[in-house]
Order: C-alpha cells, then sequence, then structure tokens
C-alpha cells in the first residue's frame, strides 16, 4: 500500500472516502452532483422513514416490553426484527456510498476522468440488471423464508408458553434455559431421546427399506424376458402418482381396529384379527415403515430403470465370460453403478423421511400416547414441535427444538454437497 | 439346456414376485373403490365388493349445500395454479440472473439457497402462524400462496439455474451484438430454450401445493377455505365424525385425476429429479 500511495500525487480517494461519512459529500467532492444528491435523499428518507421503526424495533427487541397492558411482545419482536432487516439495507447502502466514493476517487488520483451521467446510467443499467431482477423473488424470501427462520431462532430464547403469553402476560429473554431444560428436567429429556431415537429409526428404516425394494424391482424389470413391461412398470408406479396424502388417510383406515381390511379380511384368514396397529406403539411403527415402504419405492425404481438403461452391455457380457453368476454381476457391477448415479437423490430421501411429518400425523397423529413423555409414541421431532405449537402452547421449547432439528439438517446438507462436484467447480458455482 | 431351465426358473420367481407386488399395490386402490360404493357411513360389517353399490356418496360431495368438497377442490386448484405462476416468474428472474451474471454476492447468494433449500419451510410453522395473524393473513389464501412461493424458490432456482448454465452463453453474446437488451435476451432467446425446464418447475411448484398439509391445517381456520388435504382429513377425523364412506368416495375423486395426470407427464418428473439430483 506504501509503495502505491507514492505513485499518486493527489490523495483524493481518502478524501472521498472521509467526507462520505455523510453519504453524498463525498460524491459532490468528487463532481458527481447527480449521485450526490441521489444518496443525500436516500439517506434523508431513509431517516425520515425508519428512525421511529428502527429505535422502537430496537427498544422492542432488547425488552420486549414493559408492561402487559400496553406492549405486545411478540408484535414487539417481528417489529424488532423488521428493524434489524431495516437497518441491515441501510448498512448496505450506506457501505455501497462508501465504496463508490472511495473508488471514484482513486479514479482521479489515477488522473482519470470521472464516468459521466450518461456512463454510470448505463452501468447501473448493465450491473444492476441481475439485482433488479432478483428483487421481487428475493423480497418474497425473506419475508416468507429468512424472517420466520429469525423469528425461531429468537423465539428459541424466550419463555414464550402458554403462561407467558400476550396480551395477558410477557414474553421474557431466557437466554438458553429452553435448551438446558430440554436436557435437564426429566420428562423433557427423556422425550428428548425417545423422539429423536425414533426419528433415527424412522429415518434409517424407512428410507432403507423403499430403496432396497426399489433397486430389487428395477433390476428385476430390467432382465431379459418379462413380458407387459409397460403395464408392469406403470403398476409399479402407481403409489407414486397418488398423492400420498390420500393414500395415507386410506391406509389409516385399512389399519383401523374396527372397520379396517388388515384386521378383517387379510389377517383373519390365518387366524390373527385383532392387532392393535393404532393403540400398541410397536405395531404403529412397523405399520409405518411398511407404509412409507410402500409410498416411496416407486420414486427409486423409476430413477433406478433410468440408470439401468444406461450401463453398456458389454460389461456384464464380460462377466458372462468370465463365469459369474447372477449375485455377483449384480454386486459388482450392478449396485455400485446405481448407487453412484444416484447418491444424491438417495441423500435427499434421507432428509425428506428426517422431516416426513405427512406419514406420522394423518396415520396417526403421532400417537398413541404413552406414559411418562409429552410426545406421541410414534412422533418424530418434526411432528412433535407440531404438536407442542399447536395443542399444548409451548413455543419457545418448540422453537428450541427447531433450532436442533435444523442444524442437523444443514449439518447432513453440507457434508452432502461438500462431496458434490458442483459444488467445487467455479462455473457451478 | 441346464441355462434355460435356471431362466425359467428365474422368470417363474419373477412373476411370482410381480403378481404379489401387484396385490400390494392394488388391494388398497381397490378397497377404497369398494368402500366408497358402500352405502351408509361406515363400513363395519361389508365387504370389499358391496352387494348393493350406490353412487350416494359422490353424489352428496357434489351437492354444494350438503358438502364443501367442490369448494376444496377449487380453492387447492386455484392456490396450486397462481403458486405455480408467480413461482415460475421469480423462479425464471432469479434463476437467469444466478446463470448469466458475475455480480457480488453471487456466491454467498447460491449457498443461501443451498442451504434454504435443505430446511422445509413448515419448520418455521410458528413463526409463519405469528406473521399471518399480525398481518391479518390469517385464514387466507394469499398467505398460503405466499408462502408456498417463497418455499419453492430456493430449490427450484438451483434446479433452473443448473438447466441455463448448459444453454450456451455464446447465443447471449451474438444476440447482444445484434443490439438486443438484457431483458429481450431473457425473454425472446434464453427462455424459450428453457422449456423443458420451465415445464418441470411449473409441475413441481404446482404439486406442492397440492400435498401440503400441515401449512394449510395451520393456516387456514374456516371450513370453506380449506383444501382438500385438509378437508379430506376432516372427513375422517375431528369435526365431522365418522363419515369413511364419504371420505372414500373423496379420496378417489382426488387420486383418479392426479394420477392420470401424473403418470402422463412422469418423464418430465424423472427428468427434473434427475437433473436436480447430479446438478443440486
Amino acid at each position: 500500500m506504501g509503495d502505491q500511495e507514492k505513485n499518486y500525487s493527489t490523495n483524493h480517494r481518502k478524501t472521498a472516502l472521509a467526507l462520505s461519512i455523510i453519504p453524498g459529500l463525498g460524491q459532490f467532492y468528487n463532481k458527481q452532483w447527480i449521485k450526490g444528491i441521489v444518496f443525500l435523499i436516500l439517506t434523508a428518507s431513509f431517516f425520515i422513514a425508519f428512525t421511529d421503526l428502527i429505535q422502537y424495533g430496537f427498544w422492542g427487541l432488547f425488552t420486549l416490553g414493559i408492561d402487559p397492558t400496553y406492549d405486545h411482545s411478540i408484535t414487539l419482536l417481528v417489529e424488532g426484527i423488521l428493524a434489524v432487516i431495516v437497518t441491515l439495507l441501510g448498512l448496505s447502502i450506506y457501505a455501497l456510498n462508501l465504496r463508490d466514493a472511495f473508488k471514484v476517487g482513486k479514479q482521479r488520483d489515477q488522473n482519470q476522468e470521472p464516468n459521466s451521467v450518461r456512463q454510470q446510467y448505463q452501468n447501473l443499467i448493465g450491473g444492476g440488471f441481475p439485482y433488479l431482477m432478483m428483487t421481487p423473488g428475493f423480497m418474497l424470501l425473506i419475508f416468507v423464508v429468512i424472517f420466520p427462520i429469525l423469528f425461531v431462532v429468537l423465539l428459541s430464547f424466550t419463555n414464550y408458553d402458554l403462561y407467558h403469553s400476550p396480551p395477558a402476560n410477557l414474553v421474557d429473554w431466557i437466554g438458553f434455559q429452553n435448551f438446558i431444560d430440554i436436557f435437564r428436567i426429566k420428562i423433557w429429556r427423556e422425550t428428548f431421546f425417545s423422539v429423536l431415537a425414533w426419528t433415527v429409526i424412522w429415518t434409517f428404516g424407512a428410507t432403507t427399506l423403499q430403496i432396497a425394494l426399489g433397486i430389487f424391482l428395477a433390476v428385476m424389470m430390467n432382465q431379459k424376458g418379462i413380458k407387459f413391461q409397460k403395464v408392469i412398470r406403470t403398476v409399479f408406479i402407481l403409489p407414486w402418482a397418488v398423492p400420498a396424502f390420500v393414500s395415507i388417510l386410506v391406509f389409516a383406515g385399512m389399519f383401523n381396529e374396527t372397520f379396517g381390511t388388515i384386521n378383517n379380511d387379510i389377517l383373519a384368514l390365518f387366524g390373527l384379527g385383532d392387532i392393535p396397529w393404532l393403540t400398541n406403539p410397536t405395531y404403529t411403527k412397523i405399520a409405518l415403515i411398511m407404509i412409507q415402504t410402500w409410498l416411496g419405492f416407486p420414486f427409486i425404481f423409476a430413477m433406478v430403470t433410468g440408470v439401468l438403461q444406461s450401463i453398456p452391455s458389454e460389461l456384464y457380457e464380460a462377466a458372462d465370460v468370465d463365469g459369474a453368476t447372477i449375485m455377483q454381476k449384480f454386486r459388482q457391477i450392478t449396485l455400485p453403478l446405481v448407487l453412484y448415479a444416484i447418491a444424491p437423490i438417495l441423500i435427499t430421501q434421507y432428509t425428506f423421511n428426517f422431516n416426513n411429518f405427512n406419514v406420522i400425523f394423518l396415520f396417526n397423529g403421532g400417537g398413541p400416547a404413552v406414559p411418562g413423555q409429552n410426545a406421541g409414541g410414534t412422533d418424530i421431532l418434526i411432528s412433535w414441535i407440531y404438536s407442542l405449537t399447536v395443542s399444548s402452547a409451548q413455543y419457545g421449547k418448540a422453537a428450541a427444538i427447531t433450532m436442533i432439528l435444523s442444524l442437523i439438517v444443514i449439518a447432513v446438507a453440507l457434508w452432502q454437497f461438500r462431496r458434490t462436484k458442483s459444488f467445487q467447480e467455479e462455473d457451478m458455482m | 439346456m441346464k441355462n434355460s431351465r435356471a431362466k425359467t426358473i428365474q422368470l417363474t420367481l419373477s412373476y411370482l414376485v410381480i403378481l404379489f407386488m401387484f396385490a400390494i399395490i392394488l388391494y388398497p386402490i381397490l378397497w377404497i373403490v369398494g368402500a366408497s360404493f358402500n352405502p351408509g357411513n361406515s363400513l363395519s360389517g361389508s365387504s370389499i365388493i358391496p352387494s348393493d353399490a350406490t353412487l350416494s356418496h359422490y353424489k352428496e360431495l357434489f351437492d354444494l349445500e350438503k358438502s364443501d368438497y367442490l369448494l376444496w377442490y377449487w380453492n387447492t386448484l386455484k392456490i396450486c395454479f397462481i403458486t405455480m405462476v408467480l413461482s415460475v416468474i421469480l423462479v425464471s428472474l432469479t434463476a437467469y440472473s444466478f446463470s448469466r451474471f458475475r455480480f457480488v454476492g453471487r456466491k454467498n447468494g447460491l449457498m443461501t439457497f443451498l442451504i434454504l433449500q435443505m430446511i422445509p419451510n413448515f419448520a418455521a410453522l410458528i413463526a409463519i402462524y405469528a406473521l399471518a395473524n399480525l398481518t391479518g393473513l390469517l385464514d387466507t389464501h394469499l398467505a398460503l400462496i405466499l408462502v408456498y412461493t417463497g418455499g419453492a424458490i430456493p430449490m427450484n432456482t438451483y434446479l433452473m439455474k443448473g438447466y441455463l448454465d448448459t444453454i450456451p452463453k455464446e447465443l447471449d453474446e451474438s444476440a447482444r451484438m445484434d443490439g438486443a437488451g438484457n431483458f429481450r435476451i431473457f425473454w425472446q432467446i434464453v427462455m424459450p430454450l428453457a422449456k423443458p425446464i420451465i415445464a418441470v418447475v411449473s409441475l413441481f411448484t404446482f404439486i406442492t401445493p397440492f400435498t401440503d398439509f400441515i401449512l394449510a391445517r395451520i393456516l387456514l381456520r374456516t371450513e370453506e377455505k380449506f383444501t382438500l388435504a385438509v378437508g379430506l382429513f376432516e372427513l375422517i377425523s375431528g369435526q365431522f365424525g365418522n363419515e369413511f364412506t364419504k371420505f372414500a368416495a373423496g379420496a378417489v375423486l382426488i387420486a383418479i385425476p392426479i394420477a392420470i395426470m401424473f403418470l402422463s407427464l412422469q418423464k418430465y418428473f424423472v427428468s427434473g429429479l434427475t437433473a436436480g439430483g447430479t446438478k443440486g
């Protein structure tokens, strides 16, 4: 830096930068009048429009209200997040102003003419075009995706529940107490770990079964000599084609203990007619895994069928010459190629089932109830969060569990994407 | 000789497996169709092929005075269609920017999208509920559409960006030589070439709201505003009591059109998911 500075006889860039502490002045100094006025007006209107929101918002964010008759803690929290977002937007405009003054000053130091208004306009249209195109989508994303995430993060540090709930009461910041409680208080700890254990078993059990069945059927259908290929494949795809919520509700009826066909018709044939599918947690779990296998295998089947058709037949012919058995061909050729090709899809299948709310909730509402814990016997983390929010109004705890769940998902996601090629290729990013 | 016998055994076994799978796949479907023709409200003591089949449950569903089913159908189609149109527009704009321009924040933006698509947006359901409540959007379809559209942006942008990257940039450049502006290149050159991926994104953004249960359940309060998923759930649980046969008719009326649509568009689904899997 020192060397470079000597090359310049003037020091416009530093002066412009310093003057830009008040946005616009640096641009005036650089004799870019219009740009300076735009910055000045932007700053002024920002302060006029948002000073109240920012002051009130930050006050609310820190205190969450002091008097329950006037202050609604959750409203204050929402306004606080709004104030944070607006402040960040303002700061980024401010940074843009500083950067611009510095850049133009540097051009002057290098004895270049600053851009004319016309050129600036063209720069704005050219360089600003991607921002312009992304603004609508980005705004929506901020309000319906990023905003809720911030809200949940903040909520997990509050005591918002049935007893601390506006308008009658205030909500307070309690630091990490929710997280500590989940691991300290016996009923929470036991529930959390039993739900987590079942979530893991569910994710691995159901997903692996559906993948295994899908691959098996695809390989089987790929052998020569099977007739009616098209009809059979169409039937195999059917469970995917019917909306999942319809199938799950139908299964809930089929497994019903009084009128369900599983007990009354099918199992009755074998002399077993009274299995408590919906009232015994173990049987509900078995039923859920079978249902998810039924729902999920066609997707894998379709994917693997596509891959199999692209495996060159020479590989198998060479294996035949060497006298390989069917099992050897499957284990040495088919399986590695298939798994390699569909690996990213498989991982998304696991994360999907990890958060598969629909099947758990629609089949039996997460039930049956189990003594000694405040989640149902088949609740997975996401459905537990739902029932904590909707039926027992434990918002703070639910938010804390959401955070834990998100951390797990993000960790898996990052691990996955570091392995995929697209992440490393410069042009893809 | 020995070889062909082994082959025959293998094929016979395969057909047995296929038969078994047919039974497992088709039985629930036949059972629910049978139930929908069953007279009375409950299924107790009935057989899978009812001896006195009746269409009365279907008639009841189509009677606007007795049931909100048609309303639910209309609501669902309306929400799905608007979500689809909005998402396709926003996703195309964002994906085009990410694919064709190198701007400050691009890399961070892509990273954010990558992470966001991993967290299901209903994980923040408390926040969505509180926000809808504050803005007065609770129990409106607008809230649902906005949430669905916002949730669809990250994943589908990634999907479409991957496809746009494969359209040669030379096309853009030669158009620019001829004096076309950014927007014209986007609209007249890139978008027509991106039709296959637009079809895929449309399908995904239509079907996701269709199959969603949790957000609709949280945001919608009055019965006339329900979507099919919430309405159907209410038919067999909660306030409507046990009207299983009516539910069965409702389920059949959803399953058949959607399954037909799905089977005819299946190759788009597979191609879209493969693209998403290898490029996402």
